[in-house]
């Protein structure tokens, strides 16, 4: 019996920063002190707060230390977990109140978060399947497999209002019925754990942080569906979610929740993992089947749909991680305790990743139907150096923006689509006064036009057209009527590709457009990007009356280009200077502008 | 794995190892003082014993912690124990032996044990 548990997040965020090594700090330190029997280190998933990372939390008093480095471990086991005084200096400081320490749900980051998906993640150790066990998990499973029907366990799935949550929001019992519907020798399961947009990783922190809950989820769906067999589909570039899932499926076979007659009930199902190369294309659900069917990863036309001829061709049930994750738990509290949840067409929770400028980067799980606002300013802490919110990015390369002016929209499905936008898989990128949006929208193109896979030439030669036209704006080369064009060819792709890659790539430009048309216009007509991100359109030049003739600028610019006598305000030569900004960086009196 | 009981047995006894992680409740806290003084005095086997004892038991509710310097050094190992809506009890000059005692007595059945605590022991 240990009487401390010492929880270090192992998610991705927090082993960048070298988590690893503190838990290795951490269980030297502990033998050193003779404590290794009373104190239990334990690496968890991810908490959501990665900003803070790395993260530790200590029971039984629920102390939670931030940005821990391994420096800091003698001093927390000699202080904290030997003598019982918390380290204050790394407790975050929202927790702390005048002589104690509140708990974490009290925060401003937790608070307003409701964690279905994200329910284990940071609480229990992945790597055990008896933690996994001890918070109800495979209860789900016993249930369906002891007491009910496949027909009842879809009509659950049906009535809970589950949708998709990998971008698309298909209602999910809808997608288990086809295929339950069609009699085949065989069935199959897909996990699209391919979670390929720039900026979003919510299922990795699922698989890192409670991978047994998409095993369970998975052999539901396999029992509802009458599959057998599942296929985990998921990125190579994700090796601590692959590690996980791996023993999380090895556990589950060697303690008869997977494999020949679960439960007893007769019912057999067993799990493959197949790893992704790193195509996005690969993410689009016929791409997905086809390369784990062994061939290029690319896609094929819809009817026929997965559930009359997926996978090798037979029946199949494909979902995105989060989708999964809700599973066991609606199936256990009932459809009512998840529809009640969220908005009246999307319910439940979606958990979002966010990233860009925001001072609380990381995972949050909030119910359907909070606004952009509440996310960003409440549990996001709001935008770094008081500058000002101008937009945030939903739903990666497929998605579009959603500007300051719509904040208070509730975000739910619906709401997204009616203002141009889209739910997606869930990266939500901040973007405050210093973007460009016509950059933005420049960015993402750029990534589509890397991942098209060739295969139709809408997608393949259209996105690489809108991206030249992209480039003349933002050289300051274009007219309005290439603005025109790009609109023209927008709506032509989306509505000729073959598949979700091409059929949404335009998507960040039309976003762009539709709420930022100005700065196009000012990049066409006034040639200058209001941010001051397009290095063609812009010019360092010094302030006269600022500049004190110190030199610095002119011994930093890396070209020469700025001259000037000593205590003489100096100039920049335009013709010479490459924009790198070392200039405005280096001088200390602010002369130097960007125009 | 063949039944539900077998699925619950699993859960129930790694459940109780996890009972600490449930975070701060309004349950009963024992804390223990474990600085310098506190470890000198042998403050450790008696933390040890507590828990063992609140884990053997099955209690639920009950955390198990540490604290510094209590400040009557000569007393150690302190032992001071928090119940909802009631006076803090200290016991002083403890050791793992009346470790059962007190839980069976004070946190179990809500008699502390008088002749331990800090009032009958400084007053002789």
């Amino acid at each position: 019996m240990y009487r401390s548990h010492v929880l270090v997040c192992g998610g991705t965020g927090c082993t960048s920063s070298h988590s690893a090594e503190i838990i290795e700090a951490l269980e030297s330190e502990l033998k050193a002190k003779g404590l290794e029997n009373e104190i239990k280190v334990i690496k968890t998933g991810c908490f959501g707060l990665c900003a803070l990372g790395p993260i530790m939390i200590v029971y039984p008093e629920g102390c939670f230390y931030s940005e821990v480095k391994v420096e800091d471990v003698p001093e927390i086991v000699e202080e904290h977990l030997l003598k019982g005084r918390m380290v204050k200096r790394l407790i975050y400081d929202e927790t702390i109140t005048k002589d104690e320490i509140k708990p974490l749900n009290e925060t401003n980051f937790y608070k307003k978060q409701h964690r279905i998906a994200l329910r284990n993640c940071g609480v229990i150790d992945p790597e055990s399947i008896e933690e996994y066990i001890a918070m109800d998990g495979y209860q789900a499973l016993a249930k369906c497999l002891t007491e009910m029907t496949p027909e009842e366990v879809i009509q659950v799935v049906k009535d809970s209002g589950l949708r998709g949550r990998g971008g698309g929001g298909f209602p999910t019992g809808l997608k288990w019925s086809f295929t339950a519907k069609n009699a085949a020798d065989q069935k199959y399961v897909v996990c699209n754990a391919d979670e390929g947009d720039p900026g979003a990783f919510m299922d990795r922190s699922v698989l890192e942080g409670d991978p047994h809950c998409i095993v369970e989820a998975m052999t539901i769906c396999g029992y509802a569906t009458g599959a057998t067999e599942g296929y985990v589909y998921v990125r190579a570039e994700y090796p601590i979610a692959v590690s996980r899932l791996d023993k999380a499926i090895k556990d589950a076979r060697e303690n008869g929740l997977l494999g020949k007659n679960i439960f007893n009930s007769g019912f057999d199902f067993d799990l493959h993992i197949r790893l992704g190369a790193g195509a996005f294309v690969c993410g689009e659900e016929t791409a997905l089947m086809t390369s784990i069917e062994g061939n290029r990863g690319e896609p094929r036309p819809r009817p026929p749909y997965p559930a009359v001829k997926g996978l090798f061709g037979k029946p199949t049930t494909e979902n995105n991680v989060e989708t999964f994750a809700n599973i066991p738990q609606i199936i256990l509290n009932g459809a009512e305790f998840f529809s009640s949840m969220g908005t009246e067409k999307s319910a439940g929770t979606k958990v979002f990743a966010l990233g860009g400028k925001i001072n609380n980067t990381g995972l949050v799980e909030v119910p359907m139907g909070t606004t952009l606002r509440e996310v960003i300013e409440d549990i996001g802490g709001g935008i770094p150096n008081g500058k000002k919110f101008k937009a945030a990015q939903t739903g990666g390369p497929s998605g579009g923006c959603i500007p300051a002016s719509l904040m208070d929209t509730p975000i739910d499905y619906d709401n997204l689509t009616a203002i141009g936008c889209m739910m997606g898989s869930g990266g939500l990128i901040v973007m405050d006064e210093d973007n460009c949006m016509v950059d933005i929208a420049k960015f993402f193109l750029d990534f589509t036009v890397d991942e098209s896979c060739g295969k139709c030439t809408p997608c393949r030669i259209g996105t690489k057209r809108m991206m030249e036209i992209l480039e003349k704006i933002t050289d300051g080369k274009a007219t309005l009527e290439d603005l025109d064009e790009l609109e023209k060819l927008a709506y032509y792709i989306k509505d000729n590709s073959l598949c979700g890659l091409g059929q949404t790539a335009p998507n960040p430009v039309l976003a762009t457009l539709r709420f930022f048309k100005d700065e196009y216009i000012a990049h066409i007509v006034d040639k200058k990007c209001p941010a001051g991100v397009c290095k063609a359109l812009l010019s360092y030049v010094i302030v006269e009356d600022k500049c004190k003739g110190c030199t610095l600028c002119s011994k930093k610019c890396p070209v020469g280009a700025i001259s000037g006598s000593v205590k003489n305000p100096h100039v920049i030569d335009t013709t010479k200077c490459i924009k790198c900004g070392v200039c405005m960086d280096s001088c200390k009196f602010g002369a130097i502008i960007k125009k | 794995m063949k039944s539900l009981e077998e699925l619950m047995a699993i859960r129930d006894k790694a459940r109780a190892s996890m009972t600490d992680r449930e975070g701060t409740g309004e349950g009963i806290r024992i804390v223990v003082g474990m600085a310098t003084c506190g470890i000198a005095a042998g403050a450790r086997p008696v933390l040890n014993a507590f828990v063992e004892e609140v884990a053997k038991r099955g209690l639920k509710n009950v955390t198990v912690s540490q604290t510094g310097c209590i400040g009557m050094c000569q007393y150690e190992p302190i032992v001071e124990v928090f119940a909802p809506g009631k006076e803090k009890v200290t016991y002083v000059k403890m050791s793992p032996e009346n470790v059962p005692e007190i839980v069976a007595n004070h946190i179990v059945n809500g008699n502390p044990v008088v002749e331990k605590t800090v009032g009958a022991i400084v007053k002789n």
